[in-house]
């Protein structure tokens, strides 16, 4: 596979996922704007950790087994798009699990222990119930 | 500072983004620890072939030495903290009120499918007894 050994483990990591998409309706990709914000914080935190893990020695990438197109900070782009797939991947995977144990539409105390506290009927006590109570769309 | 040191003060900060930072306490719920071991068992699995076939290579000095599937132990922890921080941003931003909805399943012709069946099932086996 060459220099797209890597883009390809990437691309088989987000077809393994994307289905759910589609299947079981998670709805993450439609809430693109929350996904968005999801990625921009892990790849801000993440990058930089991998940054400074480059720059300390702790590892390296294989040119002959990476697309070669290096970012400031001998940071590989097939890297950075990991930080990218990865989560989308995790968030496919939590909304899956949520989808098929709690559907939605069923009544859900605040005790649930399979809720996660973001539904759309959780009024948490105290300072979040303002937030709570901003839906936006 | 090694990559072991950094893997294990990763896993601490997630956690403590987790509980105390953004408050979304997902290390204490079951629908956390229901997804984790899904997800970690596919990432023994890309993870595997990307040090396997040596796409990326650690510092020997670096790690402890200890192999899972040809991924040094530490990518576990970081896995883990990359999960837990993913997941607890999403889980924030949700509570915050960004994008609630359309929740996960809503609309899904399958799942409501399964769920009408169950239904069915139930009642047949309890008469008048139908929740």
């Amino acid at each position: 596979m060459g220099q797209l050994s890597y883009l390809a483990v990437l691309a088989g990591c987000l077809f393994a996922a994307i289905w759910l998409e589609p299947v079981l309706r998670v709805n993450v990709l439609r809430r693109w704007r929350r996904l968005s914000l999801t990625l921009l914080a892990v790849v801000v935190v993440f990058v930089a950790w991998d940054l400074a893990a480059i720059a300390a020695g702790h590892w390296s990438f294989d040119p002959a087994q990476t697309t070669g197109v290096l970012l400031p900070g001998q940071l590989p782009l097939d890297e950075l798009l990991f930080f990218v797939v990865v989560p989308i991947c995790t968030v496919l995977g939590f909304e899956a699990v949520r989808a098929v144990r709690t559907p939605p539409g069923r009544p859900r105390r605040p005790d649930d222990r399979w809720s996660a506290g973001d539904e759309a009927d959780h009024r948490p006590a105290g300072d979040e119930a303002d937030a709570g109570r901003r839906r936006v769309r | 500072m090694s990559y072991t040191v950094a893997a294990l003060l990763g896993v601490v900060a997630a956690v403590l983004v987790d509980l105390v930072v953004l408050r979304t306490r997902l290390v204490l719920r079951a629908v956390f620890w229901a997804t984790y071991p899904i997800i970690v068992g596919f990432q023994l699995l890309s993870n595997g072939i990307l040090t396997g076939r040596d796409i990326v290579r650690y510092d020997p000095a670096a790690i402890v030495g200890l192999r899972i599937a040809y991924a040094p132990v530490e990518d576990l922890l970081f896995g883990f903290a990359m999960v837990l921080f993913t997941l607890s941003v999403w889980v924030w931003l949700g509570r915050r009120g960004v994008q609630r909805t359309p929740a996960a399943g809503e609309g899904d012709w399958l799942l409501a499918r399964l769920r009408r069946r169950r239904r069915a099932r139930q009642s047949a086996a309890a008469p008048g007894d139908e929740h």
